[in-house]
């Protein structure tokens, strides 16, 4: 194997370990925005699309770059926009009680 | 250079998740990731020697509308759908860029990029078209009890051993046809996974679904040989797996007995007894609520069914100002999500210190007057602690029955998801309301407003 894939899975395996031990201790209450921000984070291979589609090769790879473009952004906009409207849900309101 | 600001990007990741961790700083924490994500696009669109601009664009500005729209629009009880078609656009992505570094090298990579070409297209293209089926099943366009075939899992490890064989094929021959057959046995897997498994168990799911869309983005890192991809794709996949396994510990159920098993969804419903229940009415209800100390609501899927999240959080302020405790406890696979309740009453306006947990509730139920369950019903069965009989026995639940009154709104005796009858509906200390979710809620609160 190459030293460049295996330091890729070196990084890979570490990378790993760090999120089970940052994620493990989010609250219940929070799965559902911790869910819906790692999607956004998935996004990121929109590194990859922007790399693959800019490079001008040929019809097929450019259509295929501008799809994943496509799809990519769908997940990091949709994904970072729709995670804040809900942790705007969950930020401290005053309690109300007129009573 | 490029590297450094990539690892920054990666680390930003990881700060905000770990922010996400504690509602405090949990939007805080979005944003800081959010701001890796621009600082990773940003870099690479300086960094990449892009000689067409019109493609990325196109996409950036397309991709950006439709995700915006589906974002801003979504209603909180649709949030399930979302995210599992959001997951499934992770997915395409991933299948999308190893397809276009097919095509530009024509396949001829080294053994080791061929290889995660190959996993990069079947897991991309594996949670692209099973986040889809989920999708269907949650909107309802696909029906959501187990739909398996005779010999369905032969099919499926057909499948999966095409996948390996076309993988082992194209690395070995250098072509591009196998590659392409990948995903088409892909797309098939994803489809012939899903469909056997039932609604109820779309919480782990899409708790997988998102795992493997983060372990796809890591193969897509592999591919062009970027950190900020590998890292960013393995805390992805390990945030979907965390949320897997506690999905199905809250169930007793392993990983496998969810995936091939078709569990749920067996119409049982000539074994429902037909032993008498307690029937009551909204004034009946509102009594019971008026005059108690301490109530805990418990919501389930029926209340996003039944979009009734407002009129809980109306009815439980009104008790409130009548100096009454109200509580809400939350199973954590309540809904087709996880968390997918502790959102809706957000929205509602609950406070957050009002939502509890498995753990924080059970200890409570013995000193609590009334329990008001709205659309809940397998999360509650003591079934699951008394009869070991029962499928779905040692599944942690609720434990609603130590209250002194239980009251369950329900639009019929019919059976949860897992088709099994519930003894607690025929307790002497539970009262059955037959209603829809939401007008009931209404029709409590106004009968509780002429007491």
């Amino acid at each position: 194997m190459s030293a460049v894939f295996i330091s890729g899975i070196v990084i890979f395996v570490l990378a790993a370990f760090v999120g089970l031990e940052v994620i493990s201790k989010v609250p219940p209450t929070l799965h559902t925005p911790l869910m819906s921000g790692a999607n956004a984070i998935s996004g990121i291979t929109i590194v990859g699309a922007l790399a693959a589609s800019g490079l001008g090769e040929g019809t097929a790879a450019t259509i295929l770059g501008f799809l994943a473009v496509t799809t990519a952004t769908i997940n990091v906009v949709g994904g970072f926009l729709v995670t804040d409207r809900m942790l705007e849900m969950f930020k401290k309101k005053p309690v109300k009680r007129d009573g | 250079m490029v590297e450094i600001l990539y690892l920054a990007a990666a680390v930003l990741f990881i700060l905000g998740l770990k922010m996400l961790g504690s509602p405090r700083t949990a939007r805080r924490g979005n944003t800081l990731a959010a701001s890796g994500m621009l600082l990773a696009i940003v870099v690479t669109m300086v960094d990449a020697e892009i000689l067409s601009w019109g493609a990325i664009i196109a996409g950036l500005i397309v991709g950006a509308a439709i995700g915006a729209v589906l974002a801003l629009r979504v209603k909180m009880t649709s949030m399930p759908e979302l995210v599992a078609a959001f997951n499934g656009f992770g997915g395409a992505a991933s299948t999308l860029v190893a397809l276009a570094e097919l095509e530009r090298t024509d396949a001829a990579f080294s053994g080791e990029i061929g290889s995660v070409v190959a996993a990069s297209l079947a897991i991309g293209t594996v949670t692209f078209s099973g986040s889809f089926v989920a999708f269907g099943k949650l909107q309802g366009l696909i029906p959501g009890r187990p739909m398996g075939l005779p010999g369905q899992q032969a099919i499926n490890a057909v499948l999966a051993a095409g996948v390996v064989v076309f993988g082992v094929w194209g690395v070995v021959a250098g072509v591009v046809a196998p590659y392409w057959l990948i995903v088409v046995v892909a797309l098939a897997l994803g489809v012939m996974g899903v469909l056997p498994i039932g609604g109820a168990d779309m919480p782990v799911v899409i708790s997988l679904l998102n795992s493997l869309s983060g372990v796809a983005a890591a193969t897509a890192g592999f591919i062009i040989g970027n950190s900020a991809l590998i890292i960013g794709g393995a805390l992805v996949g390990a945030a979907g797996m965390i949320l897997t396994v506690q999905m199905g510990e809250a169930m007793n159920r392993t990983l496998a007995n969810v995936l091939f098993s078709g569990f749920g969804g067996a119409a049982t419903a000539g074994e429902m007894s037909g032993k008498p229940v307690n029937s009551g009415t909204a004034d009946d209800v509102a009594i019971a609520l008026g005059y108690a100390e301490s109530v805990i609501v418990v919501p389930g899927y029926g209340l996003a069914v039944a979009q009734a999240q407002h009129a809980t959080r109306e009815l439980g302020m009104a008790l409130e100002e009548r100096g009454i405790t109200v509580d809400y406890s939350i199973h954590p696979v309540a809904g087709r999500m996880p968390g997918h309740m502790n959102v809706l009453l957000a929205e509602a306006d609950v406070p957050y210190e009002q939502l509890l947990d498995l753990d924080q509730s059970n200890p409570r139920f013995g000193q609590t007057d009334v329990v008001l369950i709205v659309g809940a019903n397998d999360v509650v069965n003591p079934s699951a602690r008394d009869d070991d009989q029962s499928p779905i026995f040692g599944m942690p639940i609720l434990e609603v029955d130590h209250a002194r009154t239980v009251v369950v709104i329900k639009r019929s005796l019919s059976p949860g998801f897992a088709g099994i009858d519930n003894p607690l509906f025929y307790f002497d200390k539970t009262m059955m309301f037959f209603s829809d979710g939401k007008a009931a809620m209404e029709d409590i609160l106004k009968s509780l407003k002429s007491l």
